[in-house]
């Protein structure tokens, strides 16, 4: 079959190395997700599940280990190279949503299409044709803060599509919204995962891991169970 | 909403490989982040502003100076060196220099033929009178002239001729006059061939002598009337006891600067010679060098301009600290902004490139705006300080490029600390 989007063997992280403030925030996790996937990463704060998504993001390098991003090793590259990386194949959905405030909502879509070199016509119509997809597209003039947080997120994850990255990789997304917002949230996200997108979900809330088919339990650095749903 | 999803959002892989961002956008994003902040901005390039106008306006009045300067050089007769004779004393009493006549034609024939390097050598000898054209009358000093005076001098005609061969031997009654004469005694008549009495004696004016302007120090040499020195000797000379063939003064001159001091030094060699004058005792002429009273000007105008220039690039430095300030405090400000675009896929060099761009789009705005102020300020300048100026473009090249070189150095360490910053670090806060 295809390589794994994510493919993660032995690999730890481990903050300030030999000093008295060492902190060992992974310990030697394996981790394969495959294509088209829906999987949820769940912990309690402080178990390294965010040490995990900045590594599965290309945010950070490991301090040991391989990490095979998409078949490309991580650990070979430098800040601009994992810029492009992030670029190609990571579309990163935070709780906080991280609009840009003086950006309407089309604009702020279009961000990432603008570091692809894309054309700004061009730029202009995939980012319609996205906000469409998330079904804001009649919102599209609007700022942020014109916005529900429901509508602000949906503007973030149309963000995270644009580039059509292989993976999708969610931080809390339903963190800061209420029951019934989250929850259609969750129904989109389990919608692009029909439509082909793997999605990584970051979550402390066994409600939300649930939507998942696959849920990674995280503890102390180490993963301490692995479930199908 | 259907569950296909679109082609713009569809599955990897993407349709195009991505490219490099383009400079358009770069330049477009610097521009929204600057918009934002519009007074910040603004204020923000005053330094710029006020720096590079100084610059324009401080370089317009130094070349102008210096233009005004070269005229002033060239007008007096450039690689020239002026003899004058008396103050030899006599009896004890010593007169100014020229009062008492001790260069003959003899010694002007003696320059003549002994120091090659000098290739104009003229005698003159001048007074004052009152001249006459009908109902108008005016005092003018005269200039009794040998023909290499206008080499030597700087003098040339504008309309009519310069005095001819047989002019200078036959002690003929002709004049060229200066524009001022000629404005006081002839209005806007044209005095070519026209008569005028100079004291007692009528005359014909042949031509009119090209405007000078002031002199160095401020006198008006277009005051003046120029015949030949045979015709002044007889005619003009008479109440002023001169020696027969004596003249007041020498003018001789160069062909080449670098040939002045080594003529100068043959001049006074060949005159004590001449005249006799014994090792040690003292001269009974006078040797003046034009060209050291214009060094000691230029050398006055050269400081007046570096002074400037240090102020110019005093303020400039100021406005770039100022720039450097507040990009420092823009990185600061929008750490979060910084983190977001990493995420997305911008590079250290697209984050490098924006903050790069914001600092030159405000030194280039305000350089801009400063070059606009600089020469309005300049023309302001020259109309109610009366200083000279001097526009042209290449002073407004230097200060763009002014500009640039502020808004590239100021603005490279902010951007660069933007570039490093760590997006995990930079996402969080």
């Amino acid at each position: 079959m295809s390589i794994p989007v994510v493919d993660i063997q032995q690999m730890s992280k481990v903050y300030s190395p030999d000093t008295p403030a060492e902190v060992v925030a992974l310990r030697s996790v394996d981790v394969r997700i495959e294509r088209g996937e829906f999987l949820a990463i769940m912990g309690p704060s402080g178990s390294g599940k965010s040490t995990l998504m900045n590594l599965i993001g290309c945010l950070d390098t490991p301090s040991s280990g391989r990490y095979l991003c998409d078949g490309v090793d991580v650990a070979t590259l430098d800040a601009a190279e994992r810029a492009r990386l992030r670029l190609t194949r990571i579309g990163f959905v935070f709780q906080g949503f991280h609009l840009l405030a003086r950006m309407n909502a089309l604009e702020n879509v279009m961000l990432p299409l603008a570091y692809a070199g894309v054309s700004r016509a061009e730029r202009k119509l995939r980012a319609a044709r996205a906000l469409a997809d998330v079904g804001l597209a009649e919102r599209a003039v609007h700022r942020p803060n014109e916005l529900s947080g429901g509508q602000q997120q949906r503007v973030a994850i149309a963000r995270a599509l644009i580039n059509r990255p292989p993976i999708l990789l969610a931080d809390e997304p339903t963190g800061a919204l209420d029951t019934k917002t989250g929850a259609e949230i969750l129904a989109l996200f389990k919608r692009l995962q029909m439509a082909g997108h793997t999605i990584i979900l970051i979550t402390h809330d066994a409600h939300v891991a649930e939507k998942a088919d696959r849920v990674i339990y995280i503890q102390d650095g180490s993963i301490v169970e692995s479930l199908a749903a | 909403m259907n569950t296909q999803t679109d082609t713009a959002t569809g599955p990897w892989p993407a349709a195009a490989p991505p490219q490099r961002m383009g400079f358009g956008d770069v330049l477009a994003m610097a521009l929204f982040a600057l918009r934002g902040n519009l007074m910040r901005s603004v204020l923000t390039a005053l330094g710029v502003i006020i720096g590079i106008a100084a610059v324009i306006v401080m370089v317009s009045v130094g070349q102008g100076t210096q233009a005004e300067l070269d005229k002033t050089i060239s007008n007096l007769g450039s690689n020239r060196i002026e003899i004058f004779g008396g103050s030899g004393g006599r009896g004890g009493v010593r007169g100014g220099a020229g009062s008492v006549s001790t260069l003959t034609d003899a010694d002007v024939a003696a320059i003549r033929n002994e120091i090659p390097e000098l290739q104009y050598v003229a005698g003159q000898i001048r007074g004052g009178a009152q001249v006459v054209n009908a109902e108008q009358n005016w005092n003018t000093q005269w200039v009794g002239i040998q023909p290499d005076y206008f080499a030597t001098n700087g003098w040339e005609v504008e309309r009519g001729a310069v005095f001819g061969e047989r002019d200078y031997t036959g002690g003929a009654k002709v004049l060229l006059i200066g524009t001022t004469v000629a404005d006081k005694l002839f209005g806007g008549d044209d005095p070519v061939g026209a008569n005028m009495r100079v004291g007692r004696v009528p005359f014909t004016v042949v031509g009119v002598l090209k405007s000078k302007g002031q002199s160095g120090w401020g006198g008006d040499m277009d005051d003046v009337i120029l015949l030949p020195l045979e015709t002044a000797r007889r005619r003009l000379s008479g109440s002023m006891n001169m020696a027969p063939g004596t003249v007041q003064s020498i003018s001789v001159g160069t062909a080449r600067a670098a040939d002045l001091p080594s003529a100068e030094r043959q001049l006074n060699e060949l005159l004590r010679q001449r005249h006799k004058i014994q090792p040690g005792a003292e001269d009974d002429f006078t040797v003046r060098n034009l060209t050291e009273i214009v060094a000691a000007r230029t050398q006055t105008t050269r400081l007046m301009s570096l002074l400037l220039g240090a102020v110019a690039t005093i303020s400039l430095i100021v406005g770039g600290i100022g720039i450097m300030n507040i990009m420092l405090v823009s990185v600061t400000e929008r750490i979060k902004e910084i983190g977001l675009r990493m995420a997305v896929g911008a590079g250290p060099r697209e984050i490098r490139l924006q903050f790069l761009a914001e600092a030159m789009l405000i030194s280039l705005g305000g350089g801009a705006i400063g070059i606009a102020l600089g020469v309005g300020a300049t023309f302001l300048t020259a109309r109610f300080i009366a200083l000279p100026v001097e526009l042209n473009l290449q002073v407004i090249g230097m200060a763009t490029a002014f500009a640039v070189a502020t808004g590239l150095f100021f603005g490279y360490y902010p951007a660069r600390k933007a570039s490093r910053l760590d997006p995990i670090e930079a996402l969080r806060t």
